[in-house]
């Protein structure tokens, strides 16, 4: 038997990319309980639009947890208050009849707003365009089972090939640094024999580029409990160590690792 | 009207730009990563001294001893006393009276130094980089120590300051009794003042506050990660911070007691 919510939204509205913002409350009634987060924010857009008022514009795709394009701040914390899902995962039946959610952008420096919810996320990118590319042999594929990869090894990369690039980590952090996705993408092609050729130009490059955007970290944790994907804090110290290495070998000396 | 859109996407303005890298090793002081690097190694020697300092003054618990003077003859003194001189003979002959103390001085002195610049340089980082929520934020993760890392900070820099006046310098708020070397009768005079004991207690808790993130966040900042004694890292801190407290706060205590005193 899905509850029916009534639900007092207070949801930050900003009209363009440097115009002052506000939050606005708006009374969401009468809304499923097996409703998702945005599709509780569908039905309130609807609702605004048949009075000629403009929609909230909010960041969202594949709305399964997949893509890394929704997220907000709700009641203060990165994609809501449930653990490891995004805030298209995140369903009304988490919330309790009468409350008021507080929604508002990521925020970051790195992050300018776009409109009301939607944040321009392409720092992102720019650590991942100087992370380069991994040399792949080209051709005809390789058998399966050329490379022998521990299962421990591929079970690590694995989990940091996770990451969805939703930013969450950033918006999370206190000093908006962003360590959590820069360690994951990292440690994804580190961990890998495919990724050893040019580990140390890559997590130096990386951490330099995203060092550019981004603020320090300083060990609170609040990313790793933020993230849809659960991405460990373990690879931010696996970073750390990659990255000193780099500095320490020369590249001549990378060649022989 | 068209909908607005950025110019520029926030990746063609970084916050900052990369500097021209300096030679091997300076280079890894210009970046936060090797910042964070170099407050992890200077945080272990300064925490090394805390645990050293600490255990050195439990001697005042020790009392007055008889010993063998310099000058050949039985001389009766507190053992802390003792304690004092020994640490300015370390290596005699080898090297001159007092030089290894200071040596270890410098390094200390650049350690702090050092663990200083970075904690400033990296919290002006972080403040330039954030935007600040208008709405509550709800922490997880963040406890009261790693938020207040940059008040215990300066709190334990003021007071070691006063610290070293009160009971090194024989400035300030020191004691009208002060004399140089008595480490004992000095301790005992400035700890039975109530207030100075009160500040000295407040700024341990504020140390030990300091150590239980610190001590912690060390091991991830050094990359020193590994999944099976993961779990013990917060507890070492929890441990060493306890320690270093318990250990400190039992002097101002034992002092106002009575416990410790001056015949
Ligand atoms: S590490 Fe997690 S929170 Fe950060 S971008 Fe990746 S998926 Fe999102
Ligand atoms: S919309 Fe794709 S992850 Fe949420």
């Amino acid at each position: 038997m899905s509850k029916i919510l009534n639900l007092t939204l207070q949801v930050w509205r900003q009209a363009g990319p440097n115009k002052p913002g506000t939050f606005e409350t708006y009374q969401a009634n009468g809304i499923s309980d097996d409703a998702s987060f945005l599709e509780m924010l569908d039905i309130v857009n609807e609702r605004l639009i048949a009075d000629n008022k403009i929609p909230i514009e909010f960041p969202h795709d594949c709305r399964e947890g997949i893509c890394g394009t929704c997220g907000v701040m709700i009641n203060g914390q990165a994609h809501g208050h449930e653990r490891g899902t995004a805030t298209c995962q995140l369903h009304m039946r988490k919330f309790s009849d009468g409350d008021t959610i507080v929604v508002e952008p990521w925020r970051a420096k790195a992050f300018p707003i776009v409109r009301d919810l939607v944040v321009d996320r392409s720092p992102l990118d720019a650590v991942i365009a100087a992370g380069g590319f991994i040399t792949a042999p080209t051709g005809t594929a390789n058998d399966a089972n050329d490379i022998r990869i521990p299962k421990e090894v591929a079970d690590s990369a694995m989990d940091a090939a996770a990451c969805i690039g939703c930013g969450a980590c950033v918006a999370a952090c206190p000093n908006s640094a962003g360590q959590l996705f820069t360690s994951a993408k990292i440690w994804h092609l580190n961990s890998l024999p495919q990724g050893q050729a040019e580990r140390y130009k890559r997590t130096e490059a990386m951490v330099e580029t995203m060092e550019q955007f981004f603020g320090s970290c300083t060990n609170h944790g609040e990313c790793s409990e933020a993230c849809p994907k659960e991405i460990s804090l373990d690879f931010i110290a696996y970073m750390n160590r990659d990255y000193i290495k780099a500095k320490v070998k020369n590249r001549r000396l990378a060649s022989q690792s | 009207m068209a909908a607005p859109t950025l110019a520029k996407n926030s990746a063609d303005t970084p916050l900052r730009k990369k500097r021209r890298e300096l030679p091997f090793p300076l280079n890894l002081y210009q970046t936060a990563v090797g910042k964070k690097w170099v407050m992890a190694l200077t945080g272990i020697m300064l925490l090394g001294f805390v645990v050293f300092h600490m255990v050195g003054n439990l001697k005042v618990y020790l009392g007055e001893v008889q010993h063998l003077s310099p000058e050949g003859e039985y001389v009766t003194d507190y053992d802390i006393n003792i304690y004092g001189e020994f640490l300015r003979d370390l290596l005699v002959p080898l090297l001159p009276r007092t030089y290894l103390l200071w040596i270890l001085r410098l390094g200390l002195i650049a350690a702090f130094a050092l663990h200083l610049h970075s904690a400033i340089s990296l919290s002006k980082m972080n403040l330039e980089s954030n935007n600040r929520y208008e709405s509550k934020r709800d922490w997880v993760a963040a406890n009261f120590a790693s938020r207040s890392m940059r008040w215990t900070g300066p709190i334990i820099f003021l007071y070691l300051l006063f610290h070293l006046a009160d009971l090194t310098w024989g400035v300030g708020a020191a004691s009208s009794e002060w004399e140089r070397g008595e480490v004992y009768q000095n301790l005992v005079h400035s700890m039975s003042r109530p207030g100075i004991a009160i500040v000295y207690i407040v700024c341990n808790v504020a140390l030990c506050v300091h150590i239980f993130h610190g001590a912690y966040s060390m091991f991830q900042s050094l990359g020193i990660n590994n999944p099976v004694y993961n779990q013990l890292r917060r507890g070492f801190a929890a441990g060493l911070a306890l320690l270093i407290l318990v250990g400190n706060l039992s002097f101002p205590i034992a002092i106002l007691a009575g416990i410790v005193d001056l015949p």
